[in-house]
């Protein structure tokens, strides 16, 4: 085994290499920057297209041109670029615009803390678009992660037609650490489902499926368009024609929710509590259990990789055989309340900081402790 | 005549509005210069401006208000082949200026076709980046409060190499587009038109007037001679076609075998400016040269060369979770913002924990086993302190050993930096 080093924003940019991208637009951002000249280094040597955009909304725009022209294409931001790059988003989820945003999480509000971790965007990234939605929201714990997750989150941009968001952390992004990158088995690589038929229309679909591409400047005219459209890519008023498109834009990610379900467990023989956490915080709760269970208090732990959809059914079949559910999470409370809505007959506890620094494994335990 | 246009969705504008004949000489321009249609993107944004893409027959990207011109920007470069044709209006040209400006300077080969017609016709009239300012519009009096921008002039200072100005009724208006398709690079027209629906309601606005319009401002007939340059897709790909080799990951093979190794934290408190960071790097190529896992998290504040900088490094024979601090086994005290910034650490130090103090440092009282060195006597730039502070531990046996540091040096730096910062590590371990 020979152990490469680098911080999880190297990884989430080779990880996009290795799913494919052959595009990247962004803005500089503290904590994301550095997946931006990652991908500038990679990208030119590989066929690909780097560019800075003149602002975050520019970046997004440019990455969406050329998401339709076939490219697989990724962004990076921080909070404050979220939120001027909500506009596009919900132009790409309405107009089914495959792409990956990462987003390295920084303490919000607003401008907030350049340098300071924090998982602030967990809600506004799921709500962050007008519409309401479903997006696709996956959550790295380190830097073996983020290079994994960029793969599955391609591979679902590709499948699903819409954007996918890697919820990132500066506290992953911007650490730096060692993990065995040769023998990381990817998952296999999912490509665009291209229309092969004679009568394309760009939006007709299956119910709770996404509509087979065909690129903007290929032999068939293709429409994209930010408006209410058809399956024929026109606007319409026609109430029904509305309906099912936008039950279909929901059901098409809701329904293959088991597809997008990333998790990890740890069940202990004997425990009566069940941790569930995501993002970095599950290190220390890592930590944590291991320091209980020397003491011999056997605790389990479910990691989420995939924060959206809510993995509904996994919680509750996991949470199942378990007195006490304890959620940790590094802001004061947003994920914890999809956890409570699954979970809505259970009592589940929670611990909360957001303060730029890590929760302590030291704290973790304390909190399982004092049931 | 072969035409462009999709006579199942023909314009639906206002009688007298000015964007139907645009539409037509648009469709005339674009037959007379046999663009294929497949190769051909007509990318717009919101307003009457925004209907355009409809009325063809070629790909089409409706998009968000102001931003037709990111959208083209992403399909051009995806797609040298393509010809790319963006509407906007006098709204999206206020909305998305950026765009514009980022355009102008780029020199992408998109063609831009700006359809002024002094205000927001859809949402009720309001004034715009365009409105004069002593016209009448559906803003009450805020118009009359700003000037008009004469976007001709701003695209030429941001460095469009093709700027024209034009009646939106112009006779010549057909020949003017072609002129701007044909153009390699950006090209910028600017057609002033009739808002029959709003504007021209309450303000006179003639062809006649529109022409003494254009005749009072600079003359725009297309080509800037004084920003021509390169396209900047051509010019991108040749520059990018230099750049070859994907920089490999750092890799670093097990060389040494430390079987009774045990989990060290190192703690180094520096400033900005001392290469902290640099060292945190040569301790965790160290631990790798042994087989160890390792991890280093940084803290420091957003300006550059002020501040503290802080390094947290674990190394570890097992694998590393939480990648925090809590206990030190070595500390390295360089900088008093650094000490300061991680205070509450010394309380918790025990007596087997490793400091390293620099003698001009002032440290909380700890129970910590402390050398003291003054690297300033010894004349160890300020900048290499950290450095130096690693041939202290290697000396010590604290965490790494000299040839854990050799190899973690030769892989981080160039031969000729190994050798300057070999002879700082040979200083210090020998003295």
């Amino acid at each position: 085994m020979v152990l490469s080093f680098m911080e999880g924003n190297e990884a989430l940019a080779r990880g996009a290499i290795a799913a494919g991208c052959n595009f990247f637009a962004g803005y500089p951002i503290t904590p994301a920057t550095t997946i931006f000249n990652n991908m500038l280094k990679m990208l030119p040597a590989t066929g690909g297209i780097c560019l800075q955009g003149e602002d975050e909304i520019a970046s997004m725009g440019y990455c969406m041109g050329a998401a339709m022209a076939g490219l697989k294409a990724l962004t990076a931001t921080s909070g404050p670029g979220i939120s001027l790059y909500s506009e596009q988003i919900s132009f790409a989820i309405g107009s089914e615009i495959p792409l990956v945003i990462a987003d390295v999480q920084r303490l919000g509000p607003s401008t907030g803390s350049a340098t300071r971790g924090a998982d602030s965007d967990i809600q506004f990234l799921r709500w962050g678009s007008t519409g309401g939605v479903p997006v696709i929201v996956l959550a790295p714990k380190d830097a073996l992660d983020c290079y994994v997750l960029a793969v599955h989150a391609f591979n679902y941009a590709e499948e699903f037609r819409c954007p996918v968001f890697i919820a990132s952390n500066k506290e992953i992004g911007m650490t730096k650490e060692s993990f065995d990158l040769e023998s990381v088995a990817l998952p296999l690589i999912v490509e665009r489902k291209y229309y092969s038929g004679d009568t394309f229309l760009p939006f007709a679909a299956q119910p709770a499926e996404s509509p087979p591409f065909l690129p903007i400047g290929g032999k068939t005219l293709v429409r994209t368009t930010s408006s209410t459209h058809g399956p024929d890519g026109f606007i319409t008023n026609d109430p029904e024609v509305i309906a099912q498109t936008q039950e279909r834009l929901r059901d098409k990610i809701l329904h293959s929710r088991h597809k997008i379900t990333l998790y990890e467990e740890d069940m202990q023989q004997g425990s009566d509590t069940l941790v569930i956490c995501y993002g970095v915080t599950s290190r220390a709760v890592e930590h944590a259990v291991k320091i209980l269970g020397s003491k011999g208090k056997p605790v389990s732990t479910l990691t989420l990789k995939t924060l959206w959809p809510v993995p509904e059914e996994l919680i509750i079949e996991k949470a199942q055989s378990f007195k006490r559910i304890v959620v940790f999470e590094m802001n004061l409370g947003l994920y914890v309340q999809e956890i409570r809505r699954v979970l809505c007959d259970r009592k589940v506890d929670f611990y909360g900081q957001m303060n730029g620094v890590l929760i302590t494994p030291g704290k973790i335990a304390e909190v399982i402790a004092n049931a | 005549m072969h035409s462009f246009l999709n006579t199942s969705r023909p314009p639906v504008y206002c009688p007298g509005c000015t964007h139907e004949n645009i539409t037509a000489k648009l469709d005339k321009a674009m037959v007379s210069l046999n663009l294929a249609a497949d190769k051909t993107v007509m990318v717009t944004d919101i307003g009457c401006s925004g209907l355009f893409d409809t009325f063809f027959n070629v790909h089409a990207l409706h998009g968000i208000h102001g931003r037709a011109l990111t959208y083209a920007t992403g399909l051009k470069l995806a797609d040298p082949d393509l010809n790319v044709i963006v509407t906007m209006g006098d709204g999206g040209l206020g909305i998305g200026g950026a765009h514009v400006l980022a355009a102008c300077r780029r020199n992408l080969d998109i063609t831009l076709i700006i359809l002024n017609n002094f205000n927001f016709g859809m949402t009720g009239g309001q004034y715009s980046a365009t409105t004069p300012t002593d016209a009448v519009v559906g803003s009450e009096f805020l118009n009359q409060a700003e000037i008009p921008i004469d976007i001709c002039g701003i695209a030429e200072s941001a460095g469009a190499t093709y700027v024209a100005k034009c009646s939106g009724l112009d006779r010549d208006l057909t020949e003017k587009i072609v002129n701007a398709i044909q153009h390699k690079g950006f090209s910028v027209i600017e057609t002033l038109g009739m808002c029959t629906g709003r504007y021209t309601k309450r303000n006179k606005l003639t062809p006649k007037m529109i022409e003494e319009m254009i005749t009072d401002l600079p003359a725009r007939h297309g080509i800037v001679e004084k920003n021509q340059r390169p396209e900047y897709g051509t010019r991108y790909r040749a520059l990018a076609e230099k750049v070859q080799l994907v920089p490999a990951p750092v890799t670093i093979e097990k060389k040494i075998d430390l079987p009774d190794y045990k989990p060290e934290e190192v703690v180094i408190l520096g400033s900005a400016g001392m290469r902290i960071v640099t060292a945190g790097d040569i301790i965790c190529y160290a631990g790798l040269s042994a087989g160890m896992n390792v991890s280093m998290k940084n803290d420091y504040n957003i300006t550059v060369l002020r501040g503290q900088s802080v390094s947290e490094i674990l190394i570890s024979p097992e694998k590393i979770g939480y990648a925090g601090i809590e206990l030190p086994t070595v500390l390295l005290a360089l900088s008093d913002e650094g000490v300061n910034r991680r205070k509450k650490l010394f309380s918790v130090l025990q007596e087997s924990t490793f400091v390293i103090k620099e003698k001009s440092i002032c440290i909380p009282e700890t129970t910590a086993d402390i050398v003291e060195i003054d690297f300033k006597e010894l004349k160890i730039k300020r900048q290499d302190w950290a450095l130096a502070s690693l041939a202290l531990m290697a000396k010590n046996g604290k965490a790494l050993n000299l040839e854990m540091l050799q190899i973690a040096l030769t892989h981080r730096f160039s031969e000729k930096n190994y050798l300057s910062a070999m002879d700082i590590i040979g200083k210090i371990f020998n003295s």
